[in-house]
């Protein structure tokens, strides 16, 4: 069983399965969407069964594979998994068919009023594919990188302030996008994904952190909304800053290694390194800067209310729920390990960045306006908690602090996906625009509630386990930062509470096209948000299953970085001294 | 006359017979066995229910509330069972671990049940009471076509409450806790569509969160100083607590006590919770959920036994409390928010009762009085307001006895239970507070006990008033509304519950011996008595008769305006502003708020984004700028290239001549 090569299985199955889609015909948008979700079905399937055969007291790295790529610089095609990117790999295989699911109608809204004459409808919108076969908005990149003075250009705020874009048109019936092309980039997303939690050489790792944006990039430029173009090169610009950044300090790992021995770029002969403290401290920088601005923490989160406003609900799920997570995950697997030093130098003012941003964050999401700019300021409070736990030092911390990555992606998931669904319907992200909706669609509401308070981190849903790990193991080490995050629960109940009474609550009134009627949730959409529904809860109550592989690797990982829990201080197993 | 001394006696005796103090338990449960096995079907019957009607949809509709009734009354009977089953075993505690909730390397949760005396109690408590107040919702909430989803809250909140009192750790009870919390959210914007009703939900579910983080300080302080959050492991260790860290834990767990109990400062959410329908103003807001906080505490005694200060401070909030509760309870005409005034007002007995030593059992009872003719009371307004067209301006009331007997009788029954009349429930728990806070001696008895009686005198004073107004005196009711009495669904309940208001202080107290039932839970303490149990209940009564009779002069002698009159005095004028408590949190805490958040937008904004815009056009610019460099005449290369080397000798020339 252990022999057989189940990481690269899962990055090949999407790929094929993406290639399989592109390569079809064109019209054939059903049989296209079709065979993307049975792809990620089979991914899903797939990992289930690797979940099982996975070890948890066993070896580190599972399932690994190492073949030789470039050798002369000992660059390796190495893969495998510990307990924490197990989680992440699991947490990818179920959104991805969430989302795809979800995404049914996004690139092509009009089929969905047709769905009952399906083929009819992919048969109409044939003609405008062929006209704009491969229109995904590369415009901006281009000109970008041709002019020197491109960034200035791009960057420039639209004329809509920020604050107020106007209401969202549904879709520009000039601009016909294709929708076979959609469901082959959220596959190829889907191998990026896998490969960079699988990665276990340092080079391949910064392959897929850099190429993992591509097909991101297209998502939200191709198919995003008003301002997609902004937000996708913010996007871009700001990864890439952070990549080159990694690039520098991965390669000066290199040469570390090399003047010790042989240059390699294995995770695990790289913990063995001695280097010394200044040299820890800049190559910590350079991982650390590119994994804060991918978090994002703060004070490197504004390009994360653009892209998760702007992107397709599908890809804010994956972006923020995944993507995101690979500067946490980053963090936790490469920053500790490699530079234990710098790390517990550097930690406590990284704490400090991270309670600022839970606070900062949570203060953000109740002044905005549009809802999915809410929803990314929630995830800045969100990823200040997980780098709470990651840099608190703590094993309850730290395993809080993956627990809460996958709580997040599927509490936040299943918020984007609802108000998705909202957004469909009212064609518009404002609060404003909405009021009351519970009156009539109290299924969209219900599961906006559950989702809601599971951002808030209710008990009884899985987000409070995590919430209340990372705060309990970041206490035992940083007391005042564990009190001051703590008030960030309270902002969380105001800004969900606000938002629900704001758009559920009070007299019904709608956009002025709905009238009085708004359709409620179609089984279709129940199915997408019901599985991260039901986990929640699962989880909420029995989380044994994810800590019992977690812990073993936060373990291994305070092991690398040179801590342990601090001891009860009075009580029986205090030390003698009282 | 007689009949109160003969009480009296009875009290002195029992007190008399009494060992003389019980320590307080150390965390040495015994594993359940037998019918006790089940334990968790007290918390799944409840639970199920919900489920049912939640995921069953429209098609649950007809039949459901049937099914909410049902599982709510399985459970007491279980619970009966799982009572009876307890009081014959040597110890009277037994726990079940279900299962390993939260492992991670030195912090074990188990999720595991406990029954002992003192939550065995509040289980007979959740569920009775419980019971009744499913049954009357069937006929209050008969004409709301979203009937299905109220019974389906009901039954989620049934058992989250029952996940608090059983839960055998303090995590378990918080999530007992949150649950509750959750429901009560639910159920007062249970008509969301009225944006005021959304707001006071909104209101008591962030209060409720204020007091929810200092419940989790107080957990990581234990686990941080005892390794442990289950009750057995933290009891176990109480007494190797530092004073200051059991100062700090208790002043915590107070403050979570405060949020959900709705006592000072945390306590304006409770008025403004009245939103719900009735039935839930008597189950949750009154008779259950916000006395967890008592709970909490009662629960946790053996870490306040290690801190003297953190207990003195709950009791100073419990008197504050009282005092506060019982003065904006004299000037509201909703006869709903005088009830919920009431009930904070007598709660704040409670928390100043579970602070003093040996006397948390007294708190007990009176929480089980309160809750029997306080639900009693809500559930007779329910029918009054059932009968009006949901009116509830108690000026808009007056001489309702005549159309709704039985409701008059059960708030009858509550009334002289609540203010003490003697041999009612109030007279027994009432006065055994008093008699212990005077007990405690110095200036903290005479203070505590002396607030007491007052109050009991300003508790006989609003009741009164609410009594005259509503079913006295000329009628004033709007055109529109003809009163009648509620179908027996209703009255049935409140009858029931008229009867634990008359008979339960006396069975408690003479019959059934509660207090030596919780000793081992609560502790006991004999203590010397400052003035004679006889000398304090007539003291008492003599001043709640003074209250009452002062009402009468007010309301009966005088005609009731059917508007509040504007020439009040200063007081009243604060009183019916909650005495300010809701500006200063506006003032100091929502305005503000709104404006920072408003103030950090913009810096996110034109802040930190436009630091990165500014970046971008300068590196934009700059490289324009640059650009220009690049002309293409060859002469301004020569320059360039001259100029550069210009420079390099002169640095070099620099360089030597420093050297």
């Amino acid at each position: 069983m252990s022999d057989t090569p189940w990481l690269t299985i899962l990055m090949v199955v999407p790929l094929v399965g993406a290639l399989v889609v592109a390569a079809l015909p064109k019209g054939r948008d059903l049989l296209a969407k079709q065979v993307a979700l049975l792809t990620s079905l089979v991914v899903l399937a797939l990992t289930i069964v690797m979940c099982a055969a996975f070890e948890p007291t066993g070896d580190r790295f599972q399932f690994a594979q190492a073949y030789d790529w470039i050798p002369a610089f000992g660059v390796q095609y190495a893969v495998g998994v510990d307990g924490i990117a197990l989680v992440l790999i699991a947490l990818t295989a179920v959104l991805v068919p969430v989302v795809l699911l979800a995404s049914w109608y996004d690139a092509d809204p009009e089929a969905e009023s047709t769905a009952g004459v399906a083929r009819g409808a992919a048969a109409r919108t044939m003609d405008s594919d062929q006209a704009h076969a491969t229109s995904p908005d590369i415009g901006p990149l281009v000109e970008s990188a041709a002019r020197s003075g491109g960034a200035t250009a791009v960057l420039e705020r639209p004329a809509q302030d920020a604050a107020n874009p106007a209401t969202v048109p549904p879709a520009e019936p000039a601009r016909r996008r294709s929708v076979k092309t959609f469901f082959a980039l959220l596959l190829v997303l889907e191998t990026m994904m896998i490969g960079v939690f699988a990665a276990t050489d340092v080079f391949l790792f910064y392959v897929f952190f850099e190429a993992m944006l591509i097909p991101m990039y297209f998502l939200i430029g191709s198919y995003g909304g008003p301002r997609r173009s902004y937000a996708a090169v913010k996007f871009l610009l700001y990864s890439l800053v952070g990549g080159l950044l990694m690039l520098a300090a991965v390669i000066g790992l290199y040469v570390v290694s090399a003047s010790q021995g042989e240059g390699t770029f294995a995770f695990e002969q790289l913990t063995e390194l001695e280097i010394s403290t200044p040299v820890q401290i800049a190559l910590f920088s350079g991982f650390f800067i590119a994994f804060a601005i991918k978090a994002p923490l703060f004070p490197f989160h504004t390009w994360l209310p653009d892209a998760g406003a702007e992107a397709p609900v599908g890809g804010a799920v994956l972006l923020v729920g995944i993507l995101d997570k690979v500067g946490t995950f980053g963090f936790l697997r490469y920053c500790l390990p490699l530079f234990p030093e710098a790390s517990r130098i550097l930690g406590p003012y990284v704490i400090v960045l991270c309670v600022i941003g839970i606070l900062y964050g949570a203060l953000l999401a109740m002044g905005q306006k549009d809802l999915k700019r809410l929803v990314s300021y929630t995830s800045v409070a969100h990823f200040g908690f997980i780098g709470l736990g990651v840099f608190a030092f703590t094993s309850q911390a730290q395993t809080g602090a993956v627990l809460y990555m996958v709580n997040h992606g599927l509490s936040t998931g299943a918020l984007f996906l609802v108000i998705g669904f909202l957004i469909v319907r009212g064609r518009s992200r404002m609060t404003a625009d909405y009021s009351g909706v519970a009156n009539v669609a109290p299924i969209l509401a219900g599961t906006f509630l559950i989702a809601g308070l599971s951002s808030l981190a209710l008990p009884g849903l899985s987000t409070f386990i995590s919430e209340f790990l990372v705060l309990i193991g970041t206490y035992t080490r940083y007391p005042v930062a564990a009190v001051l995050s703590a008030l960030g629960i309270i902002l969380a109940a105001l800004y969900i509470l606000l938002a629900y009474q704001r758009t559920m609550q009070g007299p019904l009134r709608l956009p002025s096209h709905l009238g009085e009627r708004m359709r409620d949730l179609n089984l279709r959409e129940v199915l997408a948000v019901a599985p991260l529904l039901a986990l929640m809860i699962f989880l909420g109550f029995y989380p044994k299953p994810l800590t019992d592989v977690i812990t073993p690797a936060v373990d291994a990982t305070m092991q690398d970085a040179g801590v342990s829990d601090p001891e009860p201080t009075q009580g029986r197993a205090a030390a003698p001294t009282r | 006359m007689s009949l109160l001394l003969s009480a009296a006696e009875r009290t002195t005796r029992v007190l008399a017979t009494e060992s003389p103090a019980t320590p307080l338990p150390t965390g040495d449960y015994l594993t359940a066995s037998g019918s006790l096995e089940l334990l968790w079907l007290l918390v799944a019957l409840p639970l199920a229910g919900a489920a049912v009607l939640l995921l069953g949809g429209k098609r649950t509709n007809s039949w459901g509330p049937y099914v909410a009734i049902g599982a709510c009354g399985a459970a007491f009977l279980y619970g009966l069972v799982a009572f009876t089953a307890l009081l014959g075993l040597e110890d009277r505690t037994a726990q079940t671990t279900l299962y390993s909730w939260v492992p991670v390397n030195q912090l074990q949760v188990d999720f595991g049940l406990l029954l002992d005396p003192l939550s065995a109690t509040f289980v007979l408590l959740i569920t009775g009471v419980g019971f009744l107040i499913h049954v009357y919702s069937l006929g209050y909430m008969a004409h709301d076509p979203r009937r299905r989803l109220f019974f389906a809250y009901l039954n989620l909140f049934v058992a989250a409450m029952l996940v608090l009192v059983l839960g055998d750790s303090y995590l378990a009870l918080f999530l007992g806790w949150e649950g509750v919390g959750l429901a009560s959210y639910l159920l007062i914007s249970f008509w969301f569509y009225v944006p005021a009703y959304a707001t006071a939900a909104k209101k008591a579910f962030i209060m409720n969160r204020v007091g929810d983080v200092g419940l989790l300080i107080a957990i990581f302080l234990m686990f941080a100083s005892l390794g442990t959050t289950q009750f057995s492991g933290v009891f176990e260790q109480a007494e190797l607590l530092t004073a200051g860290t059991a100062t700090a834990i208790g002043l915590m767990l107070l403050l979570g006590a405060c949020g959900k109990s709705g006592q000072f400062p945390l306590h304006t959410w409770l008025p403004d919770a009245m939103a719900g329908p009735t039935p839930v103003s008597a189950l949750i807001h009154a008779a259950t959920m916000v006395t967890a906080g008592v709970y909490l505490i009662a629960r946790s005694l053996p870490l306040y036994e290690v801190s003297d200060t953190a207990r003195l401070v709950v009791g100073i909030i419990g008197a504050i409390t009282l005092v506060i509760g019982a003065v904006i309870g004299c000037v509201y005409d909703d006869i709903k928010k005088v009830l919920a005034y009431s009930t904070v007002s007598q709660i704040g007995y409670m928390f100043l009762a579970v602070a003093i030593p040996g006397a948390a059992a007294v708190a007990i009872l009176h929480l089980l009085t309160h809750g029997f003719f306080k639900a009693c009371m809500f559930l007779s307004a329910g029918s009054v307001m059932h009968g009006m067209n949901d009116q509830v301006d108690m000026r808009r009331f007056g001489g309702l006895r005549k159309e709704m007997p039985v409701t008059f009788a059960c708030m009858t029954a509550g009334y002289l239970a609540i203010i003490g009349f003697p041999l009612f429930a109030g007279f027994f728990s009432k006065d055994l507070i008093i008699e212990h806070a005077l007990d405690q001696g110095g200036v903290r008895g005479w203070a505590f006990g002396l607030t007491g009686i007052v109050i009991a005198g300003v508790t006989g004073f609003y009741m009164t008033r609410m009594m005259i107004m509503t079913f006295f005196g000329p009628r004033r009711w709007t055109e529109d509304v003809h009163p009648h009495e509620s179908p027996a669904v209703m009255t049935v309940p409140m009858i029931v519950l008229a009867v634990g208001s008359v008979i339960s202080g006396f069975v408690l107290v003479h019959v059934a011996d509660l207090q030596s039932f919780l000793a081992p839970v609560v502790g006991s303490e004999e203590s010397d008595h400052v003035l004679e149990p006889i000398v304090v209940t007539v003291i008492v009564t003599a001043v709640s008769a003074l209250g009452v009779f002062l009402a009468y002069l007010q309301y009966a002698k005088k005609p009731v305006p059917t508007t509040a009159p504007v020439a009040v005095s200063a007081l009243t004028v604060a009183a019916r502003r909650n005495l300010y408590f809701d500006s200063l949190n506006e003032s100091v805490l929502m305005r503000p708020g709104q404006y920072l958040t408003r103030a950090l937008v913009f810096v996110d904004n034109r802040g930190i984004d436009g630091a990165v815009h500014g970046l971008a056009a300068g590196i934009g610019g700059g490289s324009g700028r640059l650009r220009r460099w690049q002309n293409g005449f060859v002469r301004s290369y020569a320059l360039s290239m001259f100029g550069g080397a210009a420079l390099v000798v002169a640095a070099l020339l620099v360089m030597r001549l420093g050297a």
